[in-house]
């Protein structure tokens, strides 16, 4: 609007210059266009939207630089453009037309028909006076409505507390009560009431946004158990004590930080499998318990309830077989148990046989790990025969075929025994049957006895690194000294093949010789011999001592028969003839009358003396091949289970049935009596049973 | 008798009958030897290792001088054993011949 004026103005202008004219209302004039642009673009202070640009409308006037240049001045004046300059009327007193000298230069540019009387006008007089009619009534009313409205309010407050509706009714007659007394009276125009409304011009909204990077961030969760806390403490614990450790000994910085590098290299060893080791080794017995599920139920807690209908007998319960690949060649020649770790055994290969003699193992099994052995030790010579020293079990004595004498320490890695007798050390020259640990001498030194087919029986003591033997006693046919042996009349047999100590009395033993004799010998007295007892008519493949009675022994040999003796007297107490040849006889250790025998019938015998005198309790073949003989038997020092080795490298665990193991029956009211004593007595019983018939010579 | 042994332990372990799988697990989760295919012992491997630690967490909650040794998990077709040792998890799945 301004613009297209102004327009209209400049053209209208450019002729005269100057117009002056009093009541003429003033108009915007500004003198050019630029200058308007400007102003319009001042008014912008954004400047994005026009920065320096013009805003050309589409019909803008075109004008040259020349014209644009020249300067037009421009007068404000107060003279209505657009009045008339001259009126002209007519006048009836000159009868002529006249023009006016004064035009009206009033210029009205708005008109709003307002609402709003004078107070003092006639209209509003008027109107005040009939508005006043009306107040007095509404006064009147009002008055005593408010008198009531008063009253009502305060009763309402009293009785509603407060409802908003009935409040706001009481408040609008008072409200306009109050503007009736308070304020004066608007007059309000009734027919012409209108309201207008203007918006202002809204500014569009922009957003400005800026946005750091964010700082780095990570999760870190973690918990408090007890075993933190309990692990932190004891972190805290150990690094107290080190810098204790450090303060007190500054020259022991060295050794510290050796053992920080072998620390070092102990944790360095990552992904190495052998970290999983000891765990690998439970799972292999968790495996194989597993499989062997029932077997291991069975070691457990299985007994035989058929043994009530069987009289007297009883039955052996093959439990775990035992062998080994490496090792199918060879036969069993010695069998001993663990005593400190029950369920560990070790097994002796090797071979009777005098021309299939090679190489030889001394294996420990595990009755938790039936497949695998625990402990293996190959050696060049077969072995014969091996014992565990009593209270260290680590230690093992073997003797070899070929006379040598070792002795393995399991502690040890390493396939080579710690001590081995040598032909300087004094090995024997013919093979070591038997080897037997011995307490320890004045000394301290663990020391073990080997009696061997070159008739010498000898004392071998450990001291430190070396094995110094002593002979003992040399045997003889006649009774001390003795020649050398034939070695093979019959393959497996030979001179001096057994022996074993007295339990109690410790310089008491017996030697069973191949000619059948046994001899009683003390380790004091190296030329004689206590007594010879004729024993047997082959070779004394085993002698035992009874673990209680202090005064009975067993033997057994290859012609078939088992003999027990009682020392003092000269010829056997018992006799039994197995009809096979014997290969070895053991006691058992829970009873004094119960012992075992093992045939090249593959036939297990379990006697009870108590029971059955002449007769076995349990006769049963134990091998699955009628061909294979057993070599070797010894019973489990607390599990009534007994192993029993065979010459086909297989070692089967069995277990007796109860009536194998049987107890003394308690009298009515009276406690068990203790083992030994009870043992000893039914012993003693049976003998005293016998030793009147055996007086009269036969 | 130690790194060999261990080796030669695990393969009868693995020739053992009813075996079905051994998982040796290394202390950062990633499984180190194993006679199943990947993604079983992937499985295997990240499951179990959840389990034997919210084991060990157990009993050591309870006392915190014990520690786990052994876990064991019958279920109806398999016996899963879990040793954790030295970081290391060793994981054997065995079908139990009944």
């Amino acid at each position: 609007m301004p613009v297209t004026n102004n327009n209209n103005a400049s053209q209208a202008k450019k002729g005269p210059n100057v117009q002056k004219g009093p009541g003429t209302k003033s108009t915007k004039a500004p003198s050019k266009k630029k200058d308007e642009d400007e102003a319009v673009d001042m008014g912008d202070g954004l400047d994005e939207w026009s920065p320096g640009k013009l805003l050309k409308p589409a019909d803008q006037l075109e004008l040259t630089e020349a014209e644009l240049k020249e300067e037009i001045t421009r007068v404000l004046t107060a003279n209505n453009p657009h009045a008339p300059q001259n009126i002209v009327r007519y006048s009836f007193k000159d009868r002529s037309y006249k023009a006016i000298s004064v035009v009206d230069q009033l210029a009205i540019h708005f008109v709003l028909e307002g609402s709003l009387l004078h107070q003092d006008s006639d209209e509003a007089r008027r109107w005040r006076v009939k508005e006043g009619l009306a107040e007095e009534n509404k006064t009147s009313e009002t008055g005593e409505e408010s008198d009531e409205d008063h009253a009502e309010t305060v009763a309402t407050p009293v009785e509603d507390g407060g409802e908003v509706e009935e409040a706001g009714e009481d408040d609008r007659p008072d409200s306009t009560v109050s503007k009736t007394d308070k304020e004066e009276l608007k007059l309000k125009n009734q027919f012409n009431f209108s309201e207008r409304a203007s918006q202002t011009l809204n500014n569009p909204f922009r957003e400005r946004r800026c946005q750091t990077e964010p700082p780095p961030r990570s999760n870190f969760s973690s918990t408090a158990n007890q075993w933190e806390i309990y692990d932190a403490y004891l972190e805290e614990l150990q690094r107290q004590e080190k810098n204790k450790e450090k303060q007190k000994a500054p020259q022991l910085k060295k050794d510290g930080e050796k053992m920080k590098r072998k620390v070092m290299l102990m944790e360095t060893q990552s992904d190495d499998i052998s970290r999983v080791g000891k765990a690998s080794k439970i799972f292999e017995r968790m495996v194989n318990q597993n499989t062997f599920d029932d077997i291991a139920q069975d070691f457990k807690y299985f007994e035989d309830a058929s043994d009530e209908f069987r009289d007297q007998e009883g039955t052996l319960l093959p439990l775990w077989k035992f062998q080994y690949d490496k090792a199918k060649r060879l036969s069993v020649t010695a069998l001993c148990w663990n005593n400190k770790y029950q369920d560990l055994f070790a097994v002796g290969m090797g071979s009777y046989d005098f021309t299939k003699q090679g190489h030889g193992m001394l294996i420990f099994y595990s009755m938790k790990n039936s497949a695998f052995p625990e402990y293996i030790y190959p050696t060049t010579s077969g072995i014969l025969c091996l014992d565990i020293h009593e209270q260290h079990s680590y230690l093992v004595a073997v003797g070899f075929y070929d006379g040598c004498v070792a002795v393995y320490n399991l502690k040890v890695e390493g396939v080579e025994p710690v001590y081995k007798s040598t032909a300087k050390t004094g090995k024997h020259t013919d093979p070591v049957w038997q080897v037997r640990w011995q307490s320890d001498d004045m000394d301290n030194n663990h020391n073990f006895y080997s009696v061997s087919s070159d008739g010498r029986v000898v004392s071998w003591t450990l001291v430190k690194n070396e094995l110094i033997f002593t002979d003992i006693i040399r045997l003889s046919v006649n009774g001390a000294m003795s020649e050398g042996s034939d070695g093979a009349q019959l393959p497996s047999i030979a001179c001096g093949t057994s022996f074993d100590f007295h339990k109690q009395i410790d310089y008491l033993f017996l030697v069973g010789t191949e000619e059948g004799k046994i001899h009683k010998c003390s380790k004091t007295y190296s030329s004689q011999v206590l007594e010879t007892y004729d024993a047997h008519t082959m070779a004394v493949d085993a002698v035992k001592w009874n673990h209680f009675h202090p005064k009975v022994f067993l033997s057994c040999s290859s012609d078939w028969t088992v003999k027990i003796w009682d020392h003092t007297i000269n010829s056997p107490m018992f006799t039994v003839d197995l009809s096979a040849g014997v290969g070895d006889v053991a006691w058992s250790p829970y009873s004094s009358t119960v012992f075992a025998a093992v045939t090249t019938a593959g036939i297990v015998h379990v006697f009870d003396l108590s029971i059955n005198k002449y007769e076995a309790i349990c006769q049963q073949p134990v091998v699955a091949k009628k061909k294979t003989k057993l070599t070797q038997i010894d019973f489990n020092p607390i599990y009534p289970v007994i192993i029993v080795g065979d010459d086909r490298g297989h070692v089967t665990s069995l277990k007796l049935s109860p009536n194998l193991r049987k107890k003394p029956k308690s009298k009515k009211g009276q406690d068990l009596p203790k083992g030994p004593e009870v043992e000893v007595a039914k012993m003693e019983k049976l003998l005293s049973l016998l030793r009147e018939p055996e007086k009269i010579p036969v | 008798m130690v790194g060999d042994d261990v080796e030669e332990t695990l393969k009868r372990i693995e020739a053992h009958k009813g075996v079905i799988g051994t998982i040796v697990v290394n202390s950062e989760g990633i499984p180190i030897r194993t006679t199943l295919d990947n993604s079983t012992t992937v499985l295997y491997a990240g499951h179990l290792r959840n389990l034997t630690a919210l084991a060990k967490s157990t009993v050591r909650d309870i006392d915190p001088q014990n520690d786990l040794t052994f876990l064991r998990i019958r279920s109806k077709k398999h016996e899963i054993m879990l040793a954790p040792e030295n970081n290391f998890l060793l994981i054997v799945i065995q079908n139990p011949c009944e």
